[in-house]
This record gives structure tokens, C-alpha cells and sequence, in this order.
């Protein structure tokens, strides 16, 4: 059975859903509730196929590699690999995608009459489509089709609701930045075609022992910012918070949970697979990316008050612990310490997972709110827990999970990652010894301002009184959109209860590396009761944890409210407010929430503040009759990295245009100069 | 006997820890020349407050109404799950720092919400500068931690109680800056001086009271009690953690209650140290705290570079 689940065939019965829900959904276009059914449906049946395709394949460890005949070109082969690390990749996008589709059933619906569903639905299925063939493939040009066909299709979806200006230019923006390092990854592969003459990856990797250092140095660099493009590392980032806030927030959900993870999953293939061994400065790289994206991640999402962009951020920030974790597994395998770089790999596998789940479930949520508030500044939110309960309170669990808080599945992984740094510093040296405990620093306080940011997000979405009218006409959601959040809430919640069960399938990825394939004993484990590091190092039980919490809330409300406190009467009052009347511009808005903050870390932030003032006369200047503040972050990026690479384009192509005269005869001699200089050569 | 210890261990938090702010009380009223409320009046505030009625503001959620129970329930969970007056227990299932200091941001967490649900200018302020801080002190917290779980070579704080650091005189250096590290973050988690000032209702200066002010009744009581648990929680894993002497090695009446004497008297002793810092010096200026939390992390961070 399991042999024909994970058959070539099944594989291709797999593409084929999303296929025909693509094609599908483009010839229904003329009806928007066909379209949308059927766009849907069939991206839910591909899913559920993936979910069982992929968990059969890890289940059973029966990887299949395949060729297609019938390529056109030589060096082009549709050439498919999935291993146990595909495999694992193909379920996070399969359980991702099943959910999003769910919730798009009801999402899309205010879409109707408005723009083309069909539309909507092709560039869906064919976005996912995309993924699967960047996950599977096994060749370098057929790798960049899959590729392109994800950022294609990512970038109509990006520009979909495109009446609003800014979402035109965020996409404009999101295309620029995705050939920028489409450029580095062809880079990366024309240069191991060179030395090794294939783009096929199997042979690259039996192979790799004929690059040279510095052209293997210069593939890593080509590579790393090739895929960071896409993952959203810190300075490439820029794309990330104007693309994920433009797209529909089914989209956004698949785009910040699955589409960057892509770039992941690209470097621990290249990195971890096929082009060890490495030199070590390659996994302090990766580290000290990881260092800087996961603070700086948090940081500025704690300046946002557009929900999406807030989100966006912090997938930069969660990208960032996860390259903590494959940075130090890069470090330990070119170490020779291969135990501790499974325990790494392990954790940035699991961080991969969690995150997926639970930025998903955020994203989703952020749309159901912006579905009701036609807004997405969280200034104008407030008190929507009464209007929307259920959405409130699958919010509350994701905040829970990206905040790391125990039971969910985002305090496991980073555990994880917290152990495997810790290994570091119990054994490294030196100089490498004080930069995991910086990573150390980085990850403890990224948790501290993670847990700060989401108190200031669901405080501002949900509690209080409403900021606007706009609040109290606000209804809960369809039911399909709550299934779809619900049963990531549910997720987020198993995969922390059950850790060590997920942590052990995870171990059989991490065995499938080659570089990781001998440990002698193995550092972590896992049984029914929790998680235990390397002969009692350390241990968890989320089972536990959580057993002990609902027993003591049970004990202290039994005993509180039925024995000390039994005729006790709740009387509902007022706020407390001075003598004043309380209106909704008396709470703390979320920029004012997070400005200490901001002021304490100016030194990075740059917080600027801009007072208008119109006086109604403006000779005396004594009466104004309005006064404004904006408050700002200024953006170090464009200011220090983009803006000089700008100006350093724009003067070289400057001097460019001075050959271009507009003389005929010049334009005669370069013709000759460059008959003479071929003549030459070939002589 | 084991049952029995166990059960100590889980009540001996909630008990004793409304007796140290009584304490802290007793002490700081001497030192101002007054006589001061007995030590046992903070159990006498709590009966009284779980028999009053409620009011609860009518902008309030479910949020409101659970976090008290939430976040008391955190602090005996916590207080169960961390080495009190002896070291033979083990704990491999809740016993983890890590666990305990992200537990300990759950009651943070709805603390801060619950501050911000009813919607007044006092709470959400106090969230935000509760937030603020515990943010900042995350990375000391787990810093001086990591010291100490580095030198025993385990991040169970069972186990790491249970070994006796004071065996390798190397390790001395560290481990004393990690506690002076440690103290800062006590002081700031706990809502005391330079932090805080826990006598004050004054909108400019309060930070934890600002947050529970919308409480009443039990709710009050419960939230008033976990954060005398929190305080006792803190002191408990610095008195034994960082000097984990006198703690009963092996379970027997003589050794269990010589336990809980020598627990008690370095609980004291680091009450005593809270209520004479109190009472010599002033609250900070709120933008000059991170300065201070980031002295906490800088000193761990040199402790974990000592050790070798």
C-alpha cells in the first residue's frame, strides 16, 4: 500500500490536482462561486493527496528519484528527487495549504463581482504547483522553472486586489527584489556547471570534489543571497513587509508560512547536502544572519501598527531562529561534530514546522479582522473580542505559540534551538564560544520582545473599547474560515503536547542527511514522556506541563469559588476614570504601547517625530487650530544599502552613456574598432 | 514520606509567601522609625479580599475575568516545579529553566493583558512598562541561569541544585557575578525598588499596581497573592541555585525540617537584603532601566566567558 502511495505515479496524480484545479478554475472564471468552489476543492484534494504522500514517504523512508523523458533541451531534464527532506517539505506545504484553501472557500467571497476569481484560483493552484517542483526537482534548470512559476504566480497574487496603488508598487517591488536573487541563484548554478558540467544534482553532488575553494566560496555567497532574497533575511528583507501585507491573507498565510521557507529548505539542501564538505565560516555566516534577522525581526515589528506588515516581520525574525539553528548545525558538521549538528538541524526543522503553523493561523486571523474592519491599522481596532470570540481567541492561541509560551509548539523548537546553542558554548573555543552566546543573547531577548509585541497585538486588535464605529458592526467570520484557523489552533496546540513524537520523525529527516548518517549515539531523545538532551542535559514534557497547569486552574477555581467565595455577587461598573468621562482615545494605542521600547532602542530604530501645526493665524502664531504628530522609524536600509548601490548604478550608467553620442561616424569607427578586435582574435 | 514531601512542596510557596511581603513590610517600616503592620497582615489583607464582592468593568472580556486564575496558578505550578529545602527530589518532566522562565512569561502575558482589557489609561501603561522590562530582563534571566546550568553541566534546576558547586573553587568567581546578575533581574521581575515602587498608586510611578487596578475581591486577592509568589519564587531559585547549601539530601524528618529551617533563614536573609535596598535607595527613572538590565546581562555574559 504505502508502495503505491509513494509511487512516481501517486507523485504525479499529486501535480496533476493542482493542475486541474488551476486550468479549472481559469475556465469558470465567468462564474465567481464556480471558480471558487472549484479552485478550492481541488487544491483541498491535492493537499489531503500531499498530506498522505508526504507522510507516507517519511513513514516508510522509501524516497524515489525519477526521470521524465521528453525534454527539449539537453542540459534541461525533468529530472525529480524526493527524499525524506522533500518529503517533510511537501507536508508543511500540503498541511498549510489544505487550511488556506478551506478558509478561502468563505475568504474569497468578498472578492466577488469586484476582480476575477477565476484569475485568483489559477495563480493559486499554480503557486503551490510551483513549490512542489522546487522541492522536488533534481535539476538546476528545472529547479529555476518550478522557481519562477512560484514567483510568478506569488507576484499576481501579490498585485490581486490591485485598485489600491500601493499594492501595484509592493508588488513592483517584490518582482525587482525576486529576479535580484534569481540573478545569484543562476549565478550559483552556471558556476557549478562549469567545474562540473551538469545541472543535474545528483552528479554535482558526487561531483563537488572538483570545485575549487574560492569558486565554492563564491556559490555559497551567490547562493546564500540568491535564496535569503527569498527567505527574507535581514538586509535582503525589503520585499517581505510591502508583498506579504498586499496579497489576500490566504496568500500572505501561504507566502509568509511555506513560500520563504523555500529559501530554507534551498540552503540546507545545498549547504547541509550537496556541496559538504564546508568550510566553517560558512556556518558563522549563516549564524550571525540568523543573530542579526531575529533581533532586528523583532524590533521593527514592534514600530508597526499595520497588522500584516506586524506579521510580516516577525516571519523575518522566525526565519532568523531558524537559521540559528542551521547555522549552528553548519558550524558542528564542519566541526566533525556531527551529533550536535542533528540536534541543530532537528531544532531548525521543527522552528520550520511551528512557525508554518502558527504564522498561518496569525495571517488568517489578520484576515478575518481586516475582512470586517476594512482596515489594517490596528489604531483604529480595539474590543473586537465581543464581536468576533472565536477569531479572538484562535488569535490569542497563535500569539501564545509565537510567543514561545508553553504548551504550544513555537516554545519547543526554539527549546530546541536554545539547547543546541547551548551544546555550543559548553564545547566550543574561544571566539566561536562567544558567538553562540551571542545567539544565545539574540534568541532570549527576541523572546522577550516577541511576547511584548504580541501582548501590544492582541491588546489593541481585541481588548478595550472599540477606537472606531466601524468595531461595532463587525460580525464573526464564515464557518469555513473558522475551521480553517481552528484546526491550525489545534495544530499549534498537538505539536507542542506531542513534541517528542513529532521531534522523532523529525530525527529520521535529519538521519537522511549523508553528512549526519553516522552518529555514533544519538544526542537527543524522545519518548512518550518528553524531550531529553544528551544523557539528562536538559528535559521538557509538554504532556506534563500542561496536565499540571489545568489541574491547579481546576484546583484553585474549585476552592475559590465554590468554598471561600460561594455568595459572592459580581456587580458590572465602570472603568475607573477620574471623574472624566472614558472615551476610546484615553487607551494606549498600540504606537504608544510599544514606544518605550522604541525610544530605548533608538540607536538601531532611528524613531523620528515630525510636529505639524496650522495656526489660525499665522502671523501671531499664537492659536493653533490643529496640531499633528507623526511618529516614524527611519529606514536604515534604503539610507545605508540601497540608496548608495542606487547611486552607484545610476553614475556608472552615466558614464556608459557617453559613448552613445548620437554621431554617425563615431558609431561607424566602434563598428570597425570591433571588426578589427574579433579579427585579431580569431587570427 | 515521599507523598509527604510532595505536598509540602507544592504548598510551601503559596503558604510562606504572603509571610516575606509581610516580612519586607515589617522591616522597611522599622528602618522608617515606625512600628509598622504585623508580619502576618498580608494573610489577613488576602482573607479579607476573597470574601469581598466584585466589580468588574463592563468594557471587560473573558480575558479579565481568567488571567487572575492563570496567572496565579503559573506561580504554583512554578513553585512546585523548582528545588525548595531539599535536592533529592527529581524533576525531569517541568524542572527545565527554559521552562521556567517562559512559564513565568505566561503569567507576564495575561498580567499585561488583563491590564489592558479594561480599556483605562492606567493599565495600559502599565502593560507597556511591564512588557518593556520583562523584555529586557529576559536576556539577564537566562544568562545567569545558563551560568550556573553550564558549570553543573544540566539546565534541570533540580539537578543543578543538587550538585555542589562549591566544590570546584574555580567556578566561584562566576557564579558571584551571575548572582549579583541575578539580583537585578529579581528586583525588576517582582516589581521592586529601583523598578518599581510596590506602596504606590501614583500614575507616574507604578508599573504592576497600575495593571491590577481595575481588580477587585478575589480577583485582586488571587493577583495580589501571585505576585507574593512570584517574589518568593525568584528569591527561592537564588538562594538555592547560587548557593545551594543545607538543602536535605536524603528524605527523613530530621533532615527535611533542618531543610525547611536553613530554606526559611535564606529566604530571610535575602528579604532583609530587598527591604534594606528599599529603604536606602530611590525608584529609577524609568529610561534609565534598561541601563541597568543591560548591566545584569553584561555581567552574566562575562560569567559564562569565565567559565572554563
Amino acid at each position: 500500500m504505502l508502495e503505491i502511495i509513494t509511487s512516481p505515479i501517486s507523485f504525479f496524480i499529486l501535480l496533476s490536482l493542482f493542475f486541474v484545479g488551476a486550468i479549472g478554475s481559469l475556465l469558470l472564471r465567468k462564474d465567481d462561486d464556480s471558480a471558487n468552489i472549484w479552485s478550492n476543492f481541488f487544491a483541498i484534494a491535492g493537499s489531503l493527496w500531499g498530506l498522505l504522500f508526504s507522510v507516507a514517504t517519511i513513514i516508510s523512508e522509501h524516497t524515489a528519484a525519477f526521470l521524465v523523458n521528453g525534454s527539449p533541451f539537453p542540459l534541461l531534464s525533468f529530472s525529480f528527487n524526493i527524499d525524506l527532506l522533500s518529503a517533510f517539505f511537501i507536508f508543511i506545504i500540503s498541511l498549510i495549504a489544505l487550511f488556506c484553501s478551506i478558509y478561502a472557500v468563505g475568504y474569497v467571497r468578498h472578492y466577488y463581482q469586484k476582480y476575477n476569481i477565476g484569475a485568483l484560483g489559477f495563480f493559486y493552484n499554480f503557486f503551490i504547483l510551483g513549490i512542489l517542483l522546487v522541492l522536488t526537482a533534481s535539476n538546476g534548470i528545472f529547479f529555476l522553472i518550478g522557481w519562477e512559476i512560484m514567483s510568478v504566480a506569488s507576484f499576481f497574487m501579490v498585485i490581486y486586489d490591485r485598485d489600491d496603488q500601493e499594492n501595484v508598487k509592493a508588488g513592483f517591488l517584490y518582482l525587482v527584489m525576486t529576479y535580484i536573487g534569481t540573478a545569484f541563484i543562476v549565478v550559483a548554478f552556471l558556476l557549478l556547471y562549469k567545474f562540473i558540467g551538469s545541472f543535474d544534482f545528483v552528479p554535482i553532488k558526487s561531483g563537488v570534489a572538483l570545485l575549487p575553494i574560492g569558486a565554492k566560496n563564491i556559490i555559497f555567497l551567490a547562493a546564500l543571497i540568491g535564496f535569503g532574497v527569498k527567505a527574507g533575511i535581514i538586509p535582503l528583507h525589503i520585499w517581505l513587509p510591502a508583498a506579504h501585507p498586499a496579497a489576500p491573507s490566504h496568500i500572505s498565510a501561504l507566502m509568509s508560512g511555506v513560500m520563504i521557507k523555500t529559501g530554507i529548505f534551498m540552503m540546507m539542501r545545498l549547504f547541509l547536502d550537496i556541496l559538504q564538505p564546508i568550510p566553517i565560516w560558512w556556518g558563522i555566516v549563516v549564524l550571525i544572519i540568523g543573530i542579526i534577522s531575529s533581533l532586528l525581526g523583532v524590533l521593527y515589528a514592534l514600530t508597526e501598527h499595520d497588522i500584516k506588515r506586524l506579521l510580516a516581520y516577525h516571519s523575518i525574525e522566525n526565519i532568523g531562529i531558524i537559521l540559528l539553528g542551521l547555522g549552528s548545525a553548519l558550524i558542528f558538521s564542519s566541526l566533525s561534530m556531527p551529533a550536535l549538528a542533528f540536534l541543530s538541524l532537528v531544532a531548525a526543522l521543527f522552528h520550520t514546522l511551528n512557525h508554518a503553523i502558527f504564522k498561518s493561523l496569525l495571517f488568517l486571523g489578520a484576515g478575518s479582522v481586516i475582512n470586517q474592519m476594512h482596515t489594517r491599522n490596528m489604531e483604529e481596532y480595539g474590543g473586537l473580542i465581543k464581536y468576533m470570540p472565536q477569531t479572538a481567541f484562535f488569535f490569542l492561541i497563535g500569539s501564545m505559540a509565537i510567543s514561545a509560551l508553553p504548551p504550544f509548539n513555537g516554545f519547543f523548537s526554539e527549546w530546541l534551538t536554545f539547547q543546541s546553542l547551548f551544546q555550543g558554548i559548553a564545547i566550543l573555543d574561544s571566539s566561536m564560544r562567544w558567538l553562540f552566546i551571542l545567539a544565545v543573547g539574540a534568541l532570549a531577548f527576541t523572546g522577550g520582545l516577541a511576547l511584548a509585541c504580541f501582548v501590544k497585538a492582541f491588546g489593541s486588535i481585541f481588548l478595550a473599547r472599540p477606537r472606531s464605529t466601524e468595531v461595532t458592526h463587525a460580525k464573526e467570520s464564515p464557518r469555513s474560515m473558522l475551521i480553517g484557523m481552528g484546526a491550525l489552533a489545534m495544530l499549534s496546540f498537538l505539536f507542542g503536547i506531542f513534541s517528542s513524537q513529532t521531534v522523532s520523525l523529525l530525527e529520521k529527516i535529519g538521519r537522511s542527511f549523508d553528512v549526519l548518517q553516522k552518529i555514533p549515539e544519538t544526542i537527543l531523545v524522545s519518548n512518550s514522556q518528553g524531550l531529553m538532551i544528551e544523557n539528562s542535559f536538559s528535559s521538557v514534557s509538554g504532556l506534563t506541563f500542561l496536565l499540571s497547569l489545568v489541574g491547579a486552574l481546576i484546583v484553585v477555581a474549585i476552592i475559590i469559588d465554590l468554598i471561600i467565595n460561594r455568595s459572592q455577587k459580581i456587580k458590572i461598573g465602570a472603568t475607573w476614570d477620574c471623574g472624566t468621562d472614558l472615551n476610546p482615545r484615553m487607551e494606549i494605542t498600540s504606537t504608544g504601547f510599544a514606544r518605550s521600547i522604541v525610544v530605548i532602542f533608538k540607536g538601531i530604530l532611528k524613531p523620528s517625530i515630525q510636529h505639524t501645526i496650522d495656526y489660525s493665524d499665522s502671523e501671531s502664531r499664537y492659536l493653533p487650530r490643529t496640531r499633528t504628530v507623526s511618529l516614524g522609524v527611519g529606514d536604515v536600509y534604503k539610507s545605508y544599502f540601497y540608496q548608495p548601490i542606487l547611486t552607484m548604478i545610476t553614475s556608472l550608467s552615466m558614464r556608459v552613456k557617453n559613448i552613445q553620442s548620437g554621431n554617425t561616424n563615431i558609431y561607424v569607427l566602434y563598428i570597425l574598432i570591433a571588426l578589427l578586435v574579433s579579427l585579431f582574435s580569431i587570427l | 514520606m515521599t507523598i509527604i514531601i510532595l505536598e509540602i512542596q507544592i504548598i510551601l510557596t503559596p503558604l510562606v509567601s504572603p509571610l516575606c511581603a509581610g516580612v519586607i513590610n515589617k522591616i522597611k517600616a522599622r528602618l522608617q522609625n515606625r512600628k509598622g503592620a504585623s508580619i502576618f497582615q498580608p494573610y489577613r489583607d488576602l482573607w479579607k479580599l476573597l470574601h469581598k464582592d466584585e466589580i468588574i468593568s463592563r468594557d471587560a472580556s473573558w480575558i479579565f475575568r481568567i488571567a487572575p486564575f492563570i496567572v496565579f496558578s503559573i506561580t504554583l505550578l512554578i513553585g512546585a516545579s523548582i528545588p525548595l529545602f531539599t535536592s533529592f527530589l527529581t524533576n525531569t518532566l517541568t524542572g527545565d529553566m527554559l521552562l521556567i522562565v517562559y512559564a513565568l512569561a505566561i503569567g507576564t502575558f495575561f498580567l499585561a493583558l488583563g491590564g489592558l482589557d479594561i480599556g483605562s489609561a492606567f493599565g495600559g501603561f502599565g502593560s507597556s512598562r511591564e512588557m518593556t522590562l520583562s523584555a529586557l530582563a529576559e536576556g539577564g534571566f537566562i544568562f545567569s541561569l545558563l551560568t550556573i546550568a553550564l558549570i553543573n553541566g544540566t539546565t534541570n534546576i533540580f539537578a543543578i541544585a543538587n550538585a555542589d558547586i562549591f566544590l570546584h573553587g574555580k567556578y566561584l568567581f562566576p557564579t558571584l557575578l551571575a548572582f549579583g546578575g541575578f539580583l537585578v533581574v529579581l528586583l525588576a521581575e517582582t516589581a521592586r525598588f529601583p523598578y518599581d515602587n510596590p506602596a504606590t498608586h501614583l500614575e507616574l510611578t507604578m508599573i504592576h499596581e497600575a495593571m491590577i487596578l481595575e481588580y477587585s475581591g478575589k480577583k485582586l486577592a488571587l493577583m495580589e497573592w501571585a505576585s507574593f509568589n512570584k517574589l518568593f519564587i525568584f528569591l527561592a531559585l537564588w538562594v538555592n541555585l547560587f548557593f545551594p547549601i543545607g538543602l536535605a539530601y536524603t528524605p527523613g524528618v530530621i533532615t527535611i525540617s533542618m531543610g525547611i529551617i536553613i530554606f526559611m533563614i535564606k529566604i530571610f536573609l535575602g528579604v532583609l537584603l530587598i527591604a534594606l535596598l528599599e529603604s536606602s535607595m530611590a525608584k529609577f527613572r524609568f529610561f534609565r532601566l534598561p541601563d541597568l538590565l543591560l548591566i545584569s546581562f553584561i555581567l552574566n555574559a562575562i560569567a559564562i566567558g569565565l567559565i572554563r
